[in-house]
């Protein structure tokens, strides 16, 4: 069982609280991108056993979507955080650093 | 005129906790900056209560406020009154980028009091409920089995749930359930 800490509401909410929504900090690719672009855009998702940023909804709760930083092997929780932004803050990544030194996802490490 | 009844007409049951369907309530959203100034005062007018932080909950009876998000309140107020304190709110935040929206038909209320009110709840909310962690004067936006619901306490032995009105007939069963006779878990 999964347990996010929704930074809007402050609590501690378990999954059949929780919506997930999916694979965080997408770009969006829309009129004006290429094919490979757009389908990237579409298709292409990480799936890494070990350090995942996901999207998830307070859906029975503030209803507010959040951000959370975890180890898919292990389901440690390294984090939450706001919806607002388009990258992990810095205390979300050290926050890994500190327990799994030498991640990488994506663009970030 | 029609005569307006709430959803299950104060229906009630007695089991390790008493049940009851609380009638009708007035209900307002107010959506909007929470720190604005002027949205604060409308608060005021209608409930006599200040803006509540994270999860505070100011409920005196029928008249109350309830923090629901960041940029979410409910307002409650006596049923009769609420088209009247609806306006006075949307006339004072005429010039505020926020919305106020009568949703008292929308919802259905209900109280589970008695000295197992807690673990009626706590068998259908995943939500710690021990006094330590929950008391009152706050609020709980989670779900009831499968329905959401929000619930605050008004004394040590008594919650107030809030849920969907076209929910209320579950909400009931699931409560009633929940307090059968007998069905003490004694955790809290
Ligand atoms: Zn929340």
């Amino acid at each position: 069982m999964l347990i996010l800490n929704c930074p809007y509401c402050g609590v501690d909410a378990e999954e059949t609280e929780l919506a997930a929504g999916g694979e965080a900090h997408l770009k969006r690719f829309g009129p004006g991108s290429s094919d490979d672009e757009f389908h990237d855009y579409l298709f292409m998702r990480e799936n890494p056993k070990g350090v995942h940023f996901e999207r998830w909804r307070h859906a029975n709760g503030c209803g507010k979507w959040f951000h959370a930083a975890r180890c898919t092997q292990t389901l440690e929780v390294f984090g939450t955080y706001s919806a607002q932004t388009t990258e992990p803050p810095q205390e979300i990544k050290d926050a890994i650093t500190a327990k799994r030194p030498g991640w990488s996802w994506r663009e970030f490490s | 005129m029609s005569e307006p009844i709430s959803a299950l007409n104060h229906a009630s049951y007695e089991g390790i906790a008493k049940v009851e369907e609380c009638g009708l309530q007035g209900m307002i959203t107010l959506r909007g900056d929470l720190s604005d100034k002027v949205l604060a005062k409308a608060v005021k007018d209608a409930t006599g209560q200040k803006v509540p932080g994270q999860r505070e909950a100011f409920v005196d009876g029928d008249t109350g406020v309830c923090w629901m998000s960041t940029d979410e309140l409910l307002v409650l107020v006596p049923y009769a009154e609420v088209e009247a304190k609806l306006a006075a709110m949307t006339n004072a935040l005429s010039g505020t980028h926020a919305l106020a929206v009568n949703v008292s038909d929308a919802r259905a209320v209900f109280r589970v009091s008695g000295a197992n009110a807690r673990e009626v709840l706590g068998k259908l909310a995943p939500v710690e409920l021990s006094a330590e962690a929950f008391q009152p004067g706050q609020i709980r936006r989670s779900r009831l089995a499968q329905v959401a619901g929000a619930f605050w306490m008004d004394d040590a032995e008594t919650f107030r749930i809030v849920c969907f009105r076209s929910a209320a007939d579950y909400a009931f069963k699931l409560l009633k359930v929940a307090a059968q006779p007998g069905s003490e878990v004694g955790v809290y």
